[in-house]
Parts: structure tokens; C-alpha cells; sequence
């Protein structure tokens, strides 16, 4: 029998001339209520007679920033006060990331422990940190820190180097020297050294089945390494020490009690979330795995890193990365508390400057660059490290 | 040699009781000795400052000269302050009516969550609950003086915030889930657009986007005011998050559930919502809850754009400088109030979890 002839006709049954036509109507009302709300924000900004465009961005911010990476003073420009609120943010965000995963990890392996109590105090823990608002969190933190530390002049001191008042944490600091720039660059260095002999004794255990003790050798190297850089440099032993002036304290490193506040809530608050990933990502590894490596006559430890941490990783990478996200996305928080990350640099520039759209652009699109290059890394990573199958 | 075999042995030692709880739970090895040994010294140095901050040192009695001198907690702050904490800058004599509509949502919140109460009843209910709740707030008729809801706050705006984020946000959702998944390379693309970029930001940008930038975008001379403001970006926001919990539903419903709607000869409508959705939504109630929580804790942020919410409500109070001292006690009320909520939410959705499974044993 000959195929159904094929007729021309257009018909609204068609689904193919259907869908045709809602996608019309779609992109159409869009484009509409785009240009309609368009349309009604240019004649808005002329009536009220805002500027446009990000010239804005080099003019004169004029407003002093409480802490900042690089160089800044209120005569720079809005677009570096951007810069800076931007880079505060990338540090809390690092160093909150790192902390909250080791807490995490702990919490979430301790909340399996056979042990009672450590189980029960790691429940509590959890509990209670996840169904508190972080910005609650936040604020407490830094409310505590701010209202119950004494002032400086009673500073609570250690060895007479080191102060916690209600102006923040101040610790002694190293004097800018050849040793400690050696000191720092010797840190990757000895990481990356640590790693490349890491996958060598792999590979090598493989081919003949001798061991190395290369996890031992890589903390030897991390450890050791930046001393030998800090000796070679000269061992500099000068160090700034912060000390009393008038009614404040000066010199030394400074850990503001804002970046302390949103630092701790937003680690405290994600590593609860990440101990919850961590241990669903262990109970996924089926018990019969740890009995393979009993019967196998491998040690607790051993069972623990080669056998069920590989597995549970493939599971816990994911939704690891949503966190990462989150306590980013979440670290705009600061504002709240008056730590200048992005959001509040942004918006002290949207009151001076007027321009909410630019400026409000601009942070947008600095947290979307951020979530999606995270995630890229992220799916790059999950590839990795996911099971080959055939 | 066959004595041995035959030798009577004693009864072996009694394997339970508290002790030998102990001894398996809390002593089973070293390590765990010193684990519990080290965590009951930590509980002992933070137990006892504990206790005697928040109750044997504290102040109860409204007095800011006795809280100062006073080394514990200062719950005078509460029980002076816990109107304005608890509803904000709403007009002092008027405030049993935020009570009311309170208590009225929270019986239909109470209601939805129990499962004998499922039917289309409960949608009646909720639709003169919050004609009802309107009344209360807004006021205007049945003698009760109008009341602007600029002036709404503390832990009634919270909840209405959240309820109304859910309730708004969850047809949105759909729409964008489906959209997500449809074989329509335009729909698809305007759904991800969105979804990503929502997701993408945090909340408090798509707030002042709310607050700052709403007013650019719609024609002169009409303004649409702060609170409804928040509560679309809220709404917006939330919808984004659904609609990828709802996703997973879908993706996770076997493609011959799509196949046998299609061989019925069901529409695309028709196949969605009586054969799809039904099992996709059942299967997303635990991360919709979350999702839930999640937004709950988040209308927290509105502060932020200056509305006085629970959180809010309490930095007014805190700006009394007689008051000001004791902002430590009030945000701790807070946090106990939050963590109220969204433990029972939490709770509610383990138990759900539980029934559905309960209902694919055979």
C-alpha cells in the first residue's frame, strides 16, 4: 500500500502548525510586555530626570569602604568601589566554602557515629542551625560580637599581641618581606607537589603493588616546604603588633566583627546543610560495601577512604555545588550588618548615583557570572569523578 | 578430653540495662570513650553559663536599670515589648485583629496539613479564610477603621508573605516546569531563561529589583505599593526554585506513564493534568516542603527593603535606646519563633514522606 498522500492543507488540528503558532504567541508577548515595560521605563527616567548608561561608573564615589583587598579611598571611582565590594565578597564566599565543607564533613560523619552522644549532639546541631534564618543568624553574630565585647581600651589580650574588643580581632601581622612573599608562593607550589605525587604512588601501587606512604610525604611537603621558602627568603621575624592608641587599637591584621558576623553565619548555616548532604551521601553506600571490606581484611580507616568516601562523593558532588551556590548567593547578606560586599557597595552607589537599573545590573550579572562559572567547574568536577560505565 | 565439652558453664551476663547501654552506645572502645568523655566536658562548660544566662540570672520584669545590673539574659525587653515585636507598627488598640487573622491562618495551615481534611472543601475554606483575613487586616468595613498595609508587620506580614508566596508562586511553577520540558524550542528557552536567571541571583537582588525598579517599569501616575512589591519578587523568586522540584517530579515519572496517555488518545492537557501532574506533584511533596521552609525563612530578607516583618519588628523595638542593650534577647525570641515553625514544618514533611511510602508497601 502506498504511504497516506501527503496533503498541504493548514490546518489549526495540525500539531506541528499548532505549536508553530503558540511559539509565535509566546515570543511575540514577550518581546510586547518587554518593549511595553521598556517603553514605560525611558519615559519614567525622563520625567524624572535620571541619568542613563554606566558613566556613572567613572565618577568620584566619595564614600569611604570599611575594608578592602586592594587600594581605596573615597576619591576613587564607583567602579572601583564595585571592584572592591565584589572582592570582599569572592572572601568571605572562599574562605566561608572552606570552612563550612570541613565542618560539615565532620558533622555529617559524626552524626553516623556509634557513638550516642555524638550522634545526638551533631541531630541537635543540625536542627537547630537549619531552621534559623542565616540573615537572623547574621545579625545575631553580630550583634553578640558587637554588644557584649568590651571596648577596645578593655580589650580582652593575649600575650599582649593579640586583642578581641567590640572594634573586631586583632592579631599580629607579618612585616612585608622577601621570606614571606617565598612563604606564600611556596603554599601552591607544595600543593601541587603534594598531588602529582599522590597520582605517582597511585599508579605506581598499580603497576607493582607497593605502597607509598604518600599522604603522609604530601602533609611532610605542605608543611615543610613553605618553612624552607620562608628560611631561604631570610627567616624574617619581624612582625607588626597591634597596640593601643588613643581610643583605638592600630597596626597588626584586623578581622572586623561584620566580616567575623557574616563569615560564621553563613559557615555555620551551610555546613549544617552540608553535613545533611554528606551523610545521605555515606548511607547511599550499601552496607554490603563496608562487609566486602571487612571480609577483605581491610581496616576501619582504610574501608572508610579508599572504599565508601569514592562512592559517597559521586552522590554528595551535586547538591555539595547547590550549597556552594547558595552560601554565595547568601553572602549578600552582609548587607545587613554593614560588611561592604557587593550588594552593599552597589547599593550605596544606587543612593548616591540614583541609577537603581545600572546598578542593580551590575550585581546581577556579577552573581549570575559567579553561579554559572561555579557550576561549570562543578559539572567539569562531577564528570570526573562519576562511575565509568560501559 | 570429652569432659571439657560436657563442663556446665555459667549463665551468660545480662545484655541489657541502662549500663549496658552505656557500655555499647557511649564506651565501646577508646575512641569512643574519649569522644563521649570530651563532649561531656564541652556540654559541661556550655550548659551551666547557659542555663544561668537565660533563666536563673535573667530578668523578667520590665525594668532596663535592673536588666543592666542584672548579668543574665533581660526578658523584660520581651514582655515590655512583644506587641510591637509581634505585630508591628500596626495601630496598638487594633492589634487583636492580626491576632485573629493569625489564628485563622494558622487553623487553615493546621487543617491542610492533616490528610482528613483533603477535599474540595478545604479550597472553600481557604477562599473565606482569607476574605476573612483581608477584613481583619485591611479593615474599612464592619466598623473596623481602615488600616493601610504600609503600617502591617511582625509575625502576621511573615506569614502572609510565605502563604502567599506558595499559594501564587506554585501555579507559576507548573507553567515553567512544563514549559521546561516541552518539545517547543521557544517555550522552552523563555522557561530556562528565566528559571536560570532567578536562580542565578541572590533574593535580595530580585527584591530591590522589586522595590527600586518596579516603579520605572509600569505606566505613569500608577504605583503599586512596597509590601506588593516584595511580595511579587518573592513570588517570582519562589516560583523559580518550585518549578525545578517539580522538574525532578516529572523526569522521574517513567516515560510509559506519557506514552499510555498518548495511546489513549488523551490531549496534551488532558494527559498533563490527569495522568502526569497527579503522580509528579505526590512524588515532590517533601522537596516542595522544603522549598516552603526555605521561603520562609527567606521573607526575612524583606527587612532589608524596609519592611518589619517578625525580624524587622524586632530591630524596631531594639531602636528604643533604653532597649537597646538587650537586641541580643530579642532576636533569640525571634529565632525560637522561627525555628518553632519551620521544625514543625520539617516534622509535617518526614511524616507525609512516611505515609506515601506507606502506601506503595503491599
Amino acid at each position: 500500500m502506498a504511504a497516506a498522500p501527503k496533503t498541504a492543507t493548514f490546518s489549526l488540528n495540525d500539531r506541528g502548525v499548532r505549536a508553530v503558532l503558540y511559539q509565535i504567541i509566546t515570543i511575540g508577548s514577550v518581546i510586547l510586555v518587554a518593549a511595553y515595560l521598556v517603553s514605560n521605563t525611558m519615559n519614567n527616567l525622563e520625567t524624572r530626570q535620571i541619568q542613563t548608561g554606566f558613566g556613572f561608573l567613572s565618577q568620584e564615589s566619595g564614600f569611604a569602604i570599611a575594608e578592602s583587598l586592594i587600594d581605596y579611598a573615597p576619591s576613587d571611582t564607583y567602579g572601583r568601589a564595585m571592584v572592591v565590594g565584589f572582592l570582599n565578597t569572592v572572601k568571605v564566599s572562599l574562605l566561608g566554602i572552606v570552612l563550612a565543607t570541613i565542618i560539615g564533613t565532620v558533622i555529617g560523619v559524626a552524626r553516623l557515629s556509634s557513638n550516642w552522644m555524638i550522634a545526638k549532639l551533631m541531630s541537635v546541631y543540625v536542627n537547630l542551625v537549619r531552621n534559623i534564618p542565616v540573615l537572623l543568624q547574621i545579625i545575631l553574630w553580630h550583634t553578640v560580637l558587637t554588644n557584649t565585647l568590651p571596648h577596645p581600651r578593655q580589650s580582652i589580650s593575649l600575650f599582649d599581641s593579640i586583642f578581641l574588643s567590640k572594634r573586631g580581632f586583632y592579631m599580629p601581622f607579618p612585616v612585608d618581606h622577601l621570606g614571606w612573599t617565598l612563604f606564600l608562593i611556596a603554599i601552591p607550589v607544595a600543593v601541587v607537589i603534594a598531588v602529582m605525587l599522590n597520582k605517582w604512588a597511585t599508579r605506581r601501587q598499580e603497576m607493582t603493588g607497593e605502597q607509598f606512604p604518600a599522604i603522609l610525604a604530601g602533609i611532610g611537603i605542605v608543611v615543610f616546604l613553605p618553612i624552607l621558602a620562608w628560611a631561604v627568603g631570610g627567616a624574617p621575624t619581624a612582625f607588626d603588633v597591634p597596640a593601643l592608641k588613643g581610643f583605638n587599637m592600630e597596626g597588626g591584621a584586623r578581622v572586623t566583627p561584620e566580616f567575623a558576623a557574616v563569615l560564621i553565619g553563613l559557615t555555620v548555616y551551610t555546613s549544617a546543610f552540608i553535613a545533611e548532604v554528606v551523610r545521605s551521601g555515606i548511607l547511599a553506600v550499601s552496607h554490603g560495601q563496608t562487609e566486602a571490606g571487612r571480609s577483605l581484611g581491610l581496616s576501619e580507616g582504610v574501608i572508610m577512604r579508599k572504599i565508601i568516601l569514592p562512592q559517597a562523593l559521586r552522590v554528595i558532588v551535586p547538591p555539595t555545588t547547590n550549597q556552594y551556590l547558595n552560601l554565595t548567593k547568601n553572602s549578600s547578606l552582609a548587607v545587613a550588618v554593614g560588611y561592604p560586599d557587593l550588594v552593599s557597595t552597589g547599593n550605596t552607589t544606587l543612593n548616591q548615583t540614583g541609577q537603581a537599573i545600572e546598578a542593580i545590573l551590575i550585581m546581577m550579572t556579577v552573581y549570575l557570572a559567579t553561579s554559572l562559572s561555579t557550576s561549570l567547574f562543578m559539572n567539569w568536577y562531577n564528570k570526573k569523578i562519576q562511575l565509568v560505565e560501559r | 578430653m570429652s569432659d571439657a565439652r560436657t563442663t556446665s558453664r555459667a549463665a551468660p551476663v545480662v545484655q541489657t540495662g541502662p549500663v549496658q547501654w552505656a557500655k555499647e552506645n557511649l564506651f565501646n572502645g577508646p575512641v569512643n570513650t574519649a569522644l563521649t568523655l570530651i563532649s561531656l566536658y564541652v556540654l559541661w562548660l556550655a550548659i551551666p553559663p547557659l542555663v544561668n544566662w537565660a533563666l536563673i540570672d535573667a530578668v523578667f520584669t520590665p525594668d532596663p536599670a535592673t536588666c543592666k545590673a542584672a548579668s543574665g539574659a533581660c526578658w523584660g525587653f520581651i514582655t515590655e515589648k512583644y506587641r510591637l515585636m509581634l505585630s508591628g507598627t500596626y495601630p496598638y488598640e487594633q492589634q487583636w485583629r492580626p491576632v485573629v487573622a493569625m489564628v485563622v491562618l494558622l487553623g487553615l495551615i493546621g487543617m491542610s496539613m492533616n490528610s482528613r481534611f483533603w477535599n474540595i472543601w478545604l479550597a472553600a475554606y481557604w477562599v473565606v479564610g482569607i476574605v476573612v483575613m483581608g477584613v481583619l487586616m485591611w479593615g474599612g468595613v464592619l466598623g473596623l477603621p481602615y488600616v493601610e498595609n504600609a503600617k502591617w508587620g511582625g509575625l502576621p506580614l511573615t506569614l502572609i508573605l510565605a502563604v502567599n508566596g506558595i499559594v501564587f508562586s506554585f501555579p507559576l511553577a507548573i507553567a515553567l516546569a512544563l514549559g521546561r520540558r516541552s518539545n517547543m524550542p521557544a517555550i522552552r528557552a523563555v522557561c530556562v531563561t528565566f528559571i536560570e536567571l532567578v536562580r542565578g541571583v541572590p533574593l535580595i537582588t530580585v527584591l530591590f529589583m522589586a522595590s527600586l525598579m518596579l516603579p520605572l517599569f509600569l505606566p505613569e501616575g500608577m504605583t503599586i505599593d512596597k509590601l506588593l512589591r516584595a511580595q511579587v519578587g518573592i513570588i517570582l523568586f519562589t516560583a523559580a526554585y518550585e518549578a525545578e522540584v517539580i522538574r525532578g517530579g516529572l523526569q522521574a515519572l517513567p516515560r510509559g506513564q506519557f506514552e499510555a496517555g498518548d495511546s489513549l488518545g488523551l490531549s496534551y492537557w488532558q494527559k498533563t493534568g490527569l495522568i502526569i501532574l497527579p503522580q509528579a506533584l505526590k512524588l515532590v511533596i517533601p522537596p516542595m516542603v522544603n522549598t516552603f521552609i526555605s521561603m520562609f525563612k527567606d521573607t526575612s530578607l524583606v527587612i532589608i527593603i524596609g519592611l518589619f516583618d517578625l525580624l524587622g519588628s524586632v530591630r524596631l523595638a531594639a531602636n528604643d535606646p533604653m532597649w537597646r542593650p538587650f537586641y541580643v534577647e530579642g532576636l533569640v525570641f525571634v529565632a525560637v519563633i522561627y525555628f518553632i515553625f519551620c521544625y514543625t514544618i520539617a516534622r509535617y514533611s518526614e511524616h507525609v514522606e512516611r505515609l506515601a511510602r506507606k502506601g506503595e508497601r503491599r
